[in-house]
């Protein structure tokens, strides 16, 4: 079977002035579908730069990133945005939901972008945050809830339209260790099933359990990747 | 996506409260500025249109505007009668005569001087007394701001307000005593001089002795008879200068706009508040969007497309336009209405509105562009970056 992803020699140059980062130098990586896939390694490795490119947000310079099958370099802007607008689902460390939108309007913008009624993307989203745990807070704004309630609300939101990939870059950096492990339990029980792939960046060694596969990256490389099963 | 983009707009109250000031100090020093110009512009032939009935006013063609009198022989009048398509014509006498006030003082005034029989041409509203009291011997009539101030009696109190002049008091013009039998509300003119109407006749023994005194014939055109044809055949017949109503208007009107520095005070002050406004609203709707591009990043992430972010922040900036606008313009339709019984001049038609939409649109358009050339640049992989 095909992998969901595959990262074949991805180079990544950033340019800044002349000066000159190589932030990825020759990813090499598979992830198969159902997976939970953790990506580790020191700061300014390259972690969210990878998933960026996996993530179709960045362009890689060299090599392909295949993601489905489809090598999102060579695809039209308009596709690359509806690609991303199914198939990808975001956790942020920050979560970042927008401010001014109550947790089921947060949670709805995924199904919006994609072309669904307000109305019926709000009942979805309500139905999706009680399968988080809160249903009862939908019309809460981000303010009013706790860290982990906002990361629950972005894990609804990255889930809500079902999408085939999801990436989150340190999701439980910006918790406290039990609220990040309850976030991390909430994923693996909510947000996997054996069509859906996760790739997660995390510094955060308390949750490395959580993986499948953990690949471990050092400057613009793979290093090693263990397989945690 | 609409109502993201406007929840995203007024979730954060200050900042939307900003946006919207802004604009609305633009759209108010865009709309109360020109108003003012226009009113105090418009007082350049305000005399004409209080004088009212005429349609065609007939002068000495070197006349430059309404104040600039070069005066006739009072024989052009019969020869104006005599020109076919005229109903009637009248003389009228205007002209600035020193007024000995009963405490000695001297004050100009502007002396106007109605045909003796039909005292065509009187102030548009009488206040006490009636335009008819013209008829008695020395007698005139004095126009409310000026009876008030510059021709009142000093106060008893220093400092104090003038006590007004009324009916009954005297003054005194070329040495020939005027008593004063009405008060009239005349519409302000440039000059600030007193307004004091007399007879023609009257005028002219108040007049400093001259071969001409007669400073305009106003006609009235038969019924039916074309106002252009008739003022070229006035022109033609007797040499003078003759225009219609609304013609006499322009040439005082554009008299003002060259040979004043009033157009370029109040452009200067109308372009300032555009860029003040401009730089103030564009500023603030343009932080707005930089203190959202995290917002707008994670939607482009999400797959949300250029264009659509390009409606929405449009969107945001024609409600905060909109608002901005509405309150400019409300704000100053309230200062023309406190400001009515003031010296203050105002005056608001409904292509001041286009002005001041135009400006403010402009504005909006600035400020959204600024806003949208920044989004559509913004790479979606900063949603990653802390
Ligand atoms: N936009 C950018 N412009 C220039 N250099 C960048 C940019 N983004 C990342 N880099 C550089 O690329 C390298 C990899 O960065 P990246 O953010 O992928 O690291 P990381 O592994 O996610 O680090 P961290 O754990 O601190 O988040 C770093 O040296 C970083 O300084
Ligand atoms: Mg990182």
């Amino acid at each position: 079977m095909n992998p969901a992803v595959r990262c074949q020699n991805v180079i990544k140059v950033y340019d800044t002035g002349g000066q000159k980062v190589t932030a990825l130098n020759g990813i090499n990586l598979d992830i198969a579908a159902g997976e939970l896939m953790m990506l580790v390694g020191p700061s300014g490795c390259g972690k969210t730069t990878l998933i960026s490119v996996i993530a179709g947000i960045l362009d890689q310079d060299e090599g392909s990133c295949e993601v489905f099958g489809e090598n999102l370099l060579n695809m039209r802007s308009r596709d690359k945005l509806n690609f991303r607008a199914h198939n990808i689902g975001f956790v942020f460390q920050a979560f970042n939901l927008l401010p001014s939108l109550n947790a089921a309007e947060n949670v709805s913008v995924p199904l919006i972008i994609n072309g669904m009624k307000r109305v019926e993307a709000e009942r979805k989203a309500i139905t999706v945050l009680e399968h988080v745990g809160l249903g009862e807070r939908w019309t809460s704004l981000p303010s009013q809830l706790s860290g982990g309630q906002q990361q629950r609300v972005a894990i609804a939101r990255a889930l809500v339209h079902s999408p085939r990939l999801i990436v989150c870059d340190e999701p439980t950096s910006a918790l406290d260790h039990e609220t990040g492990r309850n976030v991390m339990t909430l994923l693996k029980d909510v947000a996997m099933h054996k069509d859906r792939t996760l790739v997660i960046v995390t510094h955060d060694a308390r949750i490395f359990d959580f993986a499948d596969r953990i690949a471990e990256m050092d400057d613009g490389h793979i290093i090693k990747v263990k397989d945690s099963r | 996506m609409n109502h993201i983009a406007l929840k995203m707009l007024m979730g954060d109250k200050g900042k939307y409260l900003g946006i919207v000031m802004g604009l609305t100090f633009a759209s108010l020093i865009m709309t109360q500025q020109p108003a003012i110009f226009l009113g105090i512009m418009s007082r350049t032939y305000s005399f004409i249109s209080d004088v009212g009935l005429p349609d065609i006013w007939v002068m000495d063609p070197k006349v430059q505007f309404v104040d600039d009198i070069k005066p006739l022989q009072d024989t052009e009048l019969y020869r104006v009668r005599g020109i076919s398509g005229v109903e009637w014509a009248m003389p009228m006498y205007k002209g600035l005569l020193k007024a000995r006030l009963f405490d000695g003082r001297f004050q100009t005034c502007n002396v106007v001087g109605l045909d003796d029989a039909t005292l065509i041409g009187g102030p548009p509203v009488m206040l006490e007394g009636k335009i008819d009291d013209l008829r008695r011997s020395d007698s005139v009539i004095v126009d409310i701001d000026g009876a008030r101030d510059k021709l009142g009696k000093p106060s008893p109190i220093p400092g104090g307000k003038p006590i007004p002049l009324k009916i009954g008091d005297s003054l005194e013009l070329n040495d020939r005593r005027a008593i004063v039998v009405g008060i009239a509300k005349v519409t302000r003119t440039f000059q600030s001089q007193p307004v004091i109407y007399t007879t023609y006749s009257r005028a002219k023994s108040y007049a400093p002795r001259e071969r001409k005194l007669l400073s305009f014939v106003l006609v009235k055109a038969k019924k039916g008879q074309d106002l252009a044809e008739l003022t070229r055949r006035i022109r033609e017949t007797t040499g003078l200068a003759a225009y219609t109503q609304e013609e006499f208007k322009t040439l005082s009107f554009e008299y003002f706009i060259h040979n004043t520095g009033i157009p370029i005070n109040f452009g200067t002050s109308v372009l300032l508040g555009f860029i003040v406004g401009a730089a103030i609203a564009g500023q603030t709707f343009y932080n707005f969007t930089l203190g959202n591009l995290m917002q707008f990043g994670v939607l482009k992430a999400m797959g949300t497309s250029n264009w659509t972010l390009l409606r929405m922040i449009l969107l945001q900036a024609v409600l905060v336009g909109s608002i901005g606008y509405g309150l400019g313009v409300g704000l100053t339709a309230l200062f023309g209405f406190a400001m009515r019984h003031t010296i203050l001049a105002f005056k608001f038609p409904w292509q001041l509105l286009l002005f001041s939409g135009a400006g403010v649109s402009l504005i909006c358009v600035f400020a959204a562009v600024i806003s949208i050339v920044k989004v559509i640049r913004l790479e979606p992989a900063i949603v990653f970056k802390g």
